[in-house]
This record gives structure tokens, C-alpha cells and sequence, in this order.
């Protein structure tokens, strides 16, 4: 499967935080025809494995990429059909006015983040966002029929079809993290050409955006040699200064920093120079913000990378990045694979 | 379907045209003259047996949107509004930019760079920039250009029980309700006259009227509907699914009180279902029309449109339907003197 | 079961100093299951064989309560304090405290001229002492106050200080206490230090290595004047959790616990937390990860003196508890 119609279906799928089944039924489908077997934890983590070369204990990395969105859930239904939300994730109040939105309810139901008309707004409210708690949605449906079809606790995401953007670049909602996923994807169709020893376990994980949770129990489960988390980060804007956000379409950022092992650094740098792929550096003192640094302290600590790539608009319903630098990832991602041998291995030791 | 087709259509204020081509195909067959005027308006005449009295029935061509202003060296595109639009609708919404309709996007900075208290102060529009993907200023250039408009890119779609959603359904809505009129014959000089420029200062109307010098104004609008906020001291202004809303006044104009109770007189006797427009704010071509040369008797009426001026609104089936079935009724009364003024 | 609510409310137990309570619920538990210990952290561990064929299954609620700690005493007897757990100074004013020991106070308040100046920081104990020496006779630093207020029985609500996480204690005995046989392997366990940040069940949980989870804690409500927005209120029932600060309970936990509600006719209702935590939020993130839920039982006025709950509602929690570990499990 091409990496684009991947992440078109990714990201027009639905997967709030706690409740990605649609979603990870996409990644599990796809992620099976390049993997040896597709399995799911306790928590809905999609794990796929390919297995490395050779007899005796194998090198395991895990290579983790988010598939949650944040998004809505209904919190109350009210006369005369309204839907009262909260956040899950964080989402910033003011995208929401007129969004047009779908409410998960017994079916998926079309809504619109009802807003007031300009001619009966004063003139100083025009200069306070609405806060999110004085929202409603609209359904366009009487309230026992609301009642009958959606319940509190329902997931509601932003209704958004990719966008094709210039010639390569592409915009929709929950490129955080399924850009990621499709680098998984990137990353096992070029193992496929290549000759590892590592067992690759290419995760899918849950809940990140309420707190790296599914990243948490699926290293424990896992247990790896090595983690490398791939995660978006900020591509430059404007308001953000050139030098707190990473180029677009310049190639996948690879973090250095405290949370990430200086040995597996070195070798995704080794990996990305050696085979001619364009990367940027990344730094960060201390938490990353990513399944990076969760997955660094389970059990007995593991050796953790990351991959950013370049987002612009993060957390909104029109993320924004290069299919360049997702397909760089992926390719950078096997060929650092494929350099783990043993050697490496034993390198990661002596710090 | 109509209604998509004109409601998918570009046509910010000052640029009408794909709009109009739209009108024209569809009223071609059914009037006896029609021409375009200097502002863009589409003036069309069905004659009717009788000399009078003239109705100049008006419905506006343009929405609000944008207009590209600058490009940015970084490829980025600023913006300004057309019409009346809150900029609080902007942030994170997806654009259609110039004929091409490219698509663009307007970002916004991530959260998590934000300072909480960032979240309580919307973006004024200066912050805001269209992304359409461009790496720098000549590549942007090669596809679009300063002064090219943008619509929102919403898609038309069935809503919930009965209603629409879609962009424009001010006054779109409108439009189609003219076009179904003008498919009926009536005796008396019928204009259906679709206006530009509404929303940046009812600019067509106020010529189009000059030019038609009618006896009756009657303007056919999408107006606001709040029925879904309640903290509005003056009310919802109109209810959604409760008929065509009568205005009684706005800021621009005070209707005729004959037409207005002969309407509702009609509405009651027929059993359409009516409402008044119960706010005082806004304006529309009326005000224009009233005010043409000597004077004339004017009055609206409109369509409820739940989040007018935003990239998308709602519009209910049955009031579409029961619109065009008053106003017919209404022209019927008056061809054959039923309206005393 | 009113008798036992008031027995566990009024105990002393703030975190960290679960000693009292833990022993109360040791008395009332013991008759009814088959092995009871206390871990490391002090956790009140108390297990009801199954038969082998069903599941393990861990309950948890918490049998801590917030506090005040003495951090400094004054010259002229006066008592500074911190938070152990969640503290809100405008609910403190003039509230009355006890210590361990039994020694009585009120809370008192340096002058504040708008109430939004109000801090922790600015109240103080006062325990009816002239001086410092006459104060250390009673308290010492570290010591720890909770509210002194007796249970009140309104007949359908039931108000007392520490109903969070008590009234989830009470019914847990009463569960294990009506519960028949069952196939799940169910551990009781009365956590402790909830309210500092879930660290009881953390260590439970891992000891335990439960196959499912489930909470049970108070959640607020929104049906009193200009509440903020909550579906949940008195009186409608034992609330099955969806999602709080601390997890997005298990769908399928959900599922099976409003299941079970509807086959047994349990008034219930469902309950969206945007913030607040629970022990949930602990056990579900154990080693590889351990499918939970919650059960919460209402209540108003939260984390102050007079918590208040409907006497109906936490029937229904017990029955619902009762049926759900009774139950075949396929999770």
C-alpha cells in the first residue's frame, strides 16, 4: 500500500484516546502484510512483529508511533438537543466555534460547534474566545432523538478529509501521530529489502495524549533492547521563531538530549549520512513529550531514541507536513535497523 | 441539486460571477428579459399580461469570504475579511483560494507553545496567514496572487433531521427561492433581480432599484437564527423549521406594515407556517430599495440560518419549501389586488 | 449498612497514617473472605477464593482521607500546617479538626480583605493553647488533623466528612459480605496514599497482577445551582465511569459493567471527569497493562466536612459490585 493512501485512511479514521478500535483495525490490517504477525495487548496497542536473521537471542527494538487523536466526548445532553463536550487531549478552545465535527454516537452523526451570528455579538466579545464549557454542538436533531442516539461518554472528532497541499504536502487532522504510523509502514516495506537481525516490533500505540499510557504498558510488555519513538514535532510557522521549530520538507528531525541514549543517536545519525537522507537536529533537555520518555524508564531502562517530523499547526484540524519527510523517516528508520548488530549492541553498553 | 451547486459556488462580494452563470442557466428558459448591469447585478423581467404593478423581487449573489492581501516570503498569504465575518470562526478552517479554488489552510501555533492565558484572546486577523503548501514567495506566486478571493471549503451536505448545511447559505438559499419563482407566471411585471455586493454595503440593490424603479420591493434573504444559544437577552431571533421569518425592522429599513400583515394574513388563511424576525440588528437590500428615488414599499423575507457568516450553516428543508409557497402566494394576492398599501 | 458507613467515615486515617482505619476495616472484613494481609505500603489486601476458573479481579478503594500536617508551631501556640492531598483554604475557614491523639481545633485565618487572597499559608489551628510549650504537650510536627464532624443521617442522604473514599470501603465489605460464590479470584484491596497521588494501588496492583480492575470512588455532581456541567446527580443511581484525569476506562469494562447494571436492574448512570484522579488511573498502567473501570458513587460537596451521598445510590453501587464480580467474566 502506497504511504499516502495509508495516511489518508489513517487520518480519516477514528481513534480518540481510550478508544482507537476503528483506527487501529486500520493500522492492524495494513501493518499485517509487511509483518510477521499482528497482535493486540490489554490496552489495544497494535503491535506488529518482523522478525530479524539468525538462531539465538535477537536484538528486539520497538519502534513506537501513536495512533490516538485527541478529540471531544459529550459530558451532557441538555434541551432542546444540545450536546455539551470536553476535551480529551489537549485541543485549543479556539478552533472550535463553527467546526463541523461528527458525535460517535449509535451511528456517526454530523455536527457543527454552534456559534452566535456577528449582528447579535457585541462588539468586546469579539476580543474573548468562547470558553470551551459554553459550547454546544448541533445535531440538527430534536432532543429524544439526541437522547436515543448519543450518550455521555460518546467520542466526537473534527470532520476533516485530507487536503492536498502544493505538490507533496498534505493537511488534515491526527497527522499527530498517525504521520508516525505511516512511518512505521514506511519503515517495514523497506526492511523488507533489506537484511536485519534485530526483531522489529513496530508499534501502534494508545493514549498517548492523556499521558504516553499505552507506550507505558506495551515497553513492559515488549520489553526491548532498544525504543524509538516517532512523533511529530514543530514545523515552522509563523509565530514561532526559526529557532524553536524544526524546517518543512528538510527531512525528519532526530532528537539528542536526556531522554535520549547518546549510542542510539549516533547510530540514527550514522544511518540517516550514511544513505544519503536528509535530517535536521532536534534538541531537548528533558522530557520530550513523546512515548520516548515513557518507554526510557520501564523496567530497567531502555536505550531510547526519537524521530520528529516537521508539523505545522499541531493539535488542530489542519496539520500540516511534507509526505517528503515522512517517507525519509521510514527509510532512515530500516537502515538503522539493519546496522544493529551485535557490535552495536554490546556498544550501547559503555556509555 | 441546486441548492449544492449554489451553495459550492464561488462568490465573495465583488466577485459574483460563477454565481451568476449558475443563475442564468437556470432562469434562461423561464423570463423574458435579462441582462447583466455595471455592478454585476443580474436583472431579469418576466412581463406578465397586466403593465403593474412592478415587483422587483431581490436575492444576493455574494457571501462573505476573503481576499488575499500580501504573500509572504515564506509562501504564506494574509488575508482580509469581505463582509462581516468573526474572526473567531477562522482559526484551523480550510479555504478554497482564487478560480482554481487551491486548497489552503489557516494554522494556528500548536498548544503546547501557547501560554495558557494565549487561549483566552482569539487571533486577531493580522496572525493569521492561508497555507496552501508553498515553500517561498515565487512558489506561491506561481499559483495565486494578491487580490484573489477564498471561500471556505465546505462541503454541501444533508444535516441532521430535514436541514442543510453547507457555505453561503446567505443568501444562496435566497437565490434558489427566486429561481423557483420565476418559474411560475404571474400578471403583472415580475424582476427577479440578483444582486451583488450585499454584504459589503447592499451596493448592487441600490442601483438595480434605481434602474427597475419598481412599485414593490420584496427581498428574499437567509437570516440569523440563534435558536441554539440562549444567553442572547433579545432572544434567538428566529427558530429554525418554523417557517419564513418576517422582518419588522433593522437597521437599515422599517418593512411596510401592509405587506407584512397581508403576509401574515396570507400565511394564516393558507396555513403556512411564519415567524417574525425578532431582532432589530443587521441589514439588507431593503434598505436600499426603500429608499430609491420616491420611495418604495418594501419588506423581507428570510430563510433561517443557523451560523450565518461562518464557514458553515444550516438551513431547514420545510422553511426553503414554505418560503417559496408564501411568496407565491403573496404575488398572487397582489396580480390580483389583494395588497392595499 | 448505615451503622458500618459510620464506623469507616469517622475513623482516623489521613494518608500516610492508615493505621486506625485500616484495623476497623480489618474487623469487619474478616468473616467474609478467605486471606487477609497488609503490603509494604500498608495496603489492607483482603481475598475471596474463586475456583479456579474465573478471574482475578481486583476492587479497589481507598482508605485514606486528606489531612492537614503540622509544619510549625508558634510562639504563642498558634498551628501552621500543609496539605496532605487535595485542600481547598476557602473550605477550611473555621472548620473544626481532630489529631490522632484526640486532641480538638478549629481553623482560624490571618485578616484577608478579599477572599481571593485566601491561601493555605494564611490559616492556621488553633487548639485552645497559650503557648508554644503548652501546644507541644499535644502536637507535634508531622502530626495530622482531619475534619471533627460526626456522620449525619438525613434519611435518604447520609453527610460526613471522609465519604471519599469511605462509603467505597463500606461497600466493599458489604460486597464481599452478600457476594455468593463465585469463580473470580476477588482481591479486596483498601488502598492507601489515593489522595497523594494513587500510590497504594500502584504497589497493590503490581503485587496483585490483577487480569481486571475496578475502582471505586466518589465522583462529583452537577445538579446543584449553577454546578459545573455534569451528567451526574443524586439519586440516579451508582455511576459507571468513562473517563476521569487519571484513565479512559477500559471500553470494554464499560460494556460489561453496564451490562451487568441492566440484566439486574441497577439504577445507574454514566460519568465523564474532565479533572480528578482515581485509583483506576494506577492499576490500569500495572506491567503490561490490566483492563479497568470504576464504579463511583456520587457525591456533593467534595473534599470538605460535609461530604453528602444518597443512601439509595450506594445500594446501588453494592448491588451492581455484587453482580459484577459474581459474574462470568469474557473480557
Amino acid at each position: 500500500m502506497e504511504i499516502k493512501d495509508f495516511l489518508t485512511s489513517l487520518s480519516e479514521g477514528t481513534g480518540v484516546s481510550g478508544h482507537e478500535g476503528r483506527v487501529a483495525e486500520v493500522a492492524a490490517t495494513v501493518l499485517a502484510k509487511y509483518a510477521d504477525e499482528v497482535t493486540a495487548d490489554k490496552l489495544g496497542n497494535v503491535i506488529a512483529l518482523k522478525k530479524g536473521e539468525g538462531n539465538g537471542p535477537r536484538p528486539k527494538i520497538m519502534l513506537a508511533a501513536h495512533m490516538d487523536e485527541i478529540g471531544l466526548m459529550v459530558t451532557k445532553i441538555e434541551e432542546p438537543g444540545l450536546i455539551r463536550f470536553c476535551q480529551v487531549g489537549g485541543v485549543d478552545q479556539r478552533l472550535l466555534p463553527a467546526l463541523e465535527v461528527v458525535v460517535h454516537g449509535k451511528r456517526d452523526l454530523d455536527g457543527i460547534i454552534s456559534v452566535k451570528p456577528p449582528h447579535l455579538t457585541k462588539p468586546e466579545e469579539v476580543d474573548q474566545a468562547i470558553k470551551m464549557e459554553d459550547m454546544v454542538i448541533d445535531v440538527g436533531l430534536p432532543a429524544d432523538e439526541v437522547r436515543s442516539l448519543v450518550e455521555v461518554g460518546n467520542l466526537i472528532t473534527f470532520k476533516r478529509d485530507l487536503l492536498s497541499l502544493g505538490e507533496s504536502w498534505v493537511a488534515g487532522k491526527a497527522m499527530d501521530d498517525r504521520a508516525g504510523v505511516a512511518v512505521l509502514l514506511g519503515c517495514l516495506k523497506h526492511l523488507a529489502k533489506l537484511r536485519h537481525t534485530a526483531d522489529v516490533y513496530a508499534v501502534a500505540t494508545v493514549q498517548e495524549e492523556v499521558g504516553l499510557r499505552g507506550a507505558t504498558t506495551s515497553a513492559y510488555g515488549i520489553n526491548p533492547d532498544i525504543g524509538i519513538a516517532i512523533d511529530v514535532g514543530h514545523g515552522e510557522m509563523p509565530g514561532l521563531a526559526e529557532h524553536e521549530s524544526l524546517g518543512m520538507d528538510k527531512g525528519p528531525a532526530i532528537c539528542m538530549g536526556g531522554n535520549i541514549h547518546p549510542k542510539v543517536f549516533a547510530g540514527l545519525k550514522a544511518a540517516a549520512t550514511a544513505n544519503g537522507i536528509d535530517w535536521q537536529l532536534e534538541v531537548a533537555p528533558a522530557a520530550t513529550g513523546t512515548d520516548a520518555w515513557a518507554i526510557q524508564i520501564t523496567r530497567d531502562g531502555i536505550p531510547t531514541g526519537l524521530i520528529s517530523l516537521p508539523l505545522r499547526y499541531m493539535h488542530t484540524p489542519v496539520e500540516t507536513l511534507a509526505l517528503g519527510d515522512v517517507e525519509k523517516a521510514g527509510r532512515l528508520l530500516a537502515h538503522f535497523i539493519a546496522s544493529v548488530d551485535q557490535a552495536f549492541m554490546e556498544g550501547l553498553k559503555c556509555c | 441539486m441546486l441548492l449544492e451547486r449554489l451553495s459550492h459556488a464561488s462568490g465573495v462580494s465583488g466577485n459574483e460571477g460563477e454565481v451568476r452563470e449558475i443563475i442564468k442557466e437556470a432562469v434562461r428558459d423561464h423570463v423574458d428579459e435579462l441582462q447583466v448591469d455595471n455592478l454585476g447585478n443580474l436583472i431579469t423581467l418576466k412581463k406578465g399580461k397586466r403593465p403593474g404593478p412592478k415587483v422587483m423581487i431581490a436575492a444576493h449573489m455574494d457571501e462573505v469570504g476573503l481576499m488575499v492581501t500580501w504573500i509572504e516570503k515564506n509562501g504564506m498569504l494574509r488575508f482580509t475579511t469581505v463582509g462581516g465575518i468573526d474572526k473567531r470562526v477562522l482559526q484551523g478552517k480550510a479555504v478554497l483560494v482564487g478560480p482554481n479554488r487551491l486548497p489552503g489552510v489557516i494554522g494556528s501555533k500548536p498548544i503546547h507553545r501557547q501560554e495558557p492565558s494565549e487561549r483566552n484572546k482569539p487571533l486577531p486577523i493580522n496572525q493569521l496567514f492561508i497555507d496552501i503548501g508553498a515553500k517561498s514567495k515565487e512558489d506561491a506566486e506561481k499559483k495565486v496572487k494578491v487580490g484573489d478571493y477564498a471561500i471556505f471549503a465546505t462541503k454541501f451536505g444533508e444535516f441532521g433531521a430535514g436541514k442543510y448545511k453547507g457555505k453561503a447559505m446567505d443568501d444562496r438559499v435566497g437565490c434558489l427561492v427566486l429561481i423557483e419563482t420565476l418559474k411560475n407566471t404571474y400578471n403583472m411585471p415580475v424582476y427577479g433581480v440578483f444582486t451583488t455586493m450585499e454584504e459589503i454595503g447592499t451596493r448592487g440593490a441600490a442601483v438595480a432599484a434605481h434602474a427597475v424603479d419598481p412599485d414593490l420591493g420584496i427581498v428574499l434573504e437567509g437570516t440569523v437564527c440563534a435558536d441554539f444559544m440562549f444567553d442572547i437577552p433579545e432572544g434567538h431571533a428566529t427558530n429554525i423549521g418554523a417557517g419564513p421569518a418576517l422582518s419588522l425592522m433593522d437597521a437599515t429599513s422599517i418593512a411596510n406594515k401592509a405587506m407584512v400583515q397581508h403576509l401574515v394574513a396570507l400565511a394564516e388563511k393558507n396555513k403556512i407556517p411564519y415567524q417574525f424576525r425578532r431582532a432589530t440588528s443587521g441589514g439588507n437590500d431593503a434598505g436600499r430599495i426603500s429608499l430609491t428615488r420616491k420611495g418604495v414599499p418594501a419588506c423581507s423575507i428570510s430563510v433561517p440560518c443557523r451560523y450565518i457568516h461562518s464557514p458553515v450553516s444550516v438551513v431547514s428543508a420545510s422553511d426553503i419549501e414554505n418560503t417559496i409557497k408564501l411568496l407565491d402566494t403573496f404575488l398572487r394576492s397582489i396580480e390580483q389586488g389583494g395588497l392595499k398599501l | 449498612m448505615k451503622e458500618l458507613i459510620k464506623k469507616f467515615v469517622e475513623a482516623y486515617g489521613p494518608s500516610g497514617c492508615e493505621e486506625e482505619i485500616r484495623s476497623v476495616i480489618a474487623e469487619e472484613i474478616k468473616p467474609y473472605v478467605d486471606e487477609l494481609h497488609t503490603d509494604a505500603l500498608g495496603n489492607l489486601i483482603a481475598v475471596k477464593k474463586g475456583n479456579g476458573k474465573g478471574k482475578r479481579i481486583m476492587v479497589s478503594g481507598h482508605m485514606d482521607e486528606i489531612g492537614l500536617m503540622v509544619i510549625h508551631i508558634d510562639d504563642n501556640g498558634f498551628i501552621r500546617f500543609s496539605n496532605v492531598g487535595g485542600q481547598n483554604p476557602v473550605t477550611l475557614m473555621n472548620c473544626r479538626v481532630r489529631f490522632r491523639n484526640g486532641t480538638q481545633g478549629v481553623i482560624g485565618s490571618e485578616r484577608v480583605d478579599d477572599v481571593k487572597e485566601l491561601r493555605l499559608e494564611k490559616l492556621f489551628i488553633d487548639i485552645g493553647a497559650a503557648s508554644r510549650a503548652e501546644a507541644e504537650k499535644k502536637v507535634k510536627i508531622g502530626d495530622v488533623a482531619i475534619f471533627d464532624y460526626p456522620m449525619v443521617d438525613l434519611g435518604d442522604y447520609l453527610v460526613a466528612k471522609a465519604m471519599d473514599d469511605r462509603i467505597a470501603c463500606a461497600i466493599m465489605v458489604a460486597a464481599a459480605k452478600e457476594m455468593k460464590k463465585s469463580p473470580n479470584e476477588v482481591h479486596f484491596v483498601f488502598s492507601v496514599q489515593e489522595e497523594v497521588g494513587l500510590r497504594g494501588a500502584r504497589t497493590a496492583a503490581y503485587g496483585v497482577d490483577p487480569e481486571i480492575g475496578i475502582a471505586l470512588d466518589v465522583c462529583p455532581v452537577g445538579d446543584t445551582p449553577k454546578a459545573r456541567t455534569l451528567a451526574v446527580s443524586l439519586g440516579k443511581g451508582a455511576a459507571i465511569k468513562i473517563k476521569d484525569a487519571s484513565v479512559i476506562a477500559h471500553p470494554k469494562v464499560v460494556d460489561f459493567l453496564t451490562e451487568v447494571a441492566k440484566k439486574n436492574k441497577v439504577v445507574h448512570q454514566r460519568e465523564v471527569l474532565e479533572a480528578g484522579g482515581t485509583d483506576t488511573g494506577a492499576i490500569h498502567l500495572t506491567k503490561a497493562g490490566v483492563p479497568s473501570g470504576c464504579i463511583s458513587i456520587p457525591t456533593r460537596y467534595l473534599h470538605g466536612p460535609s461530604e453528602m451521598v444518597n443512601y439509595k445510590d450506594v445500594l446501588e453501587c453494592v448491588m451492581l459490585l455484587v453482580k459484577a464480580l459474581e459474574a462470568k467474566i469474557d473480557i
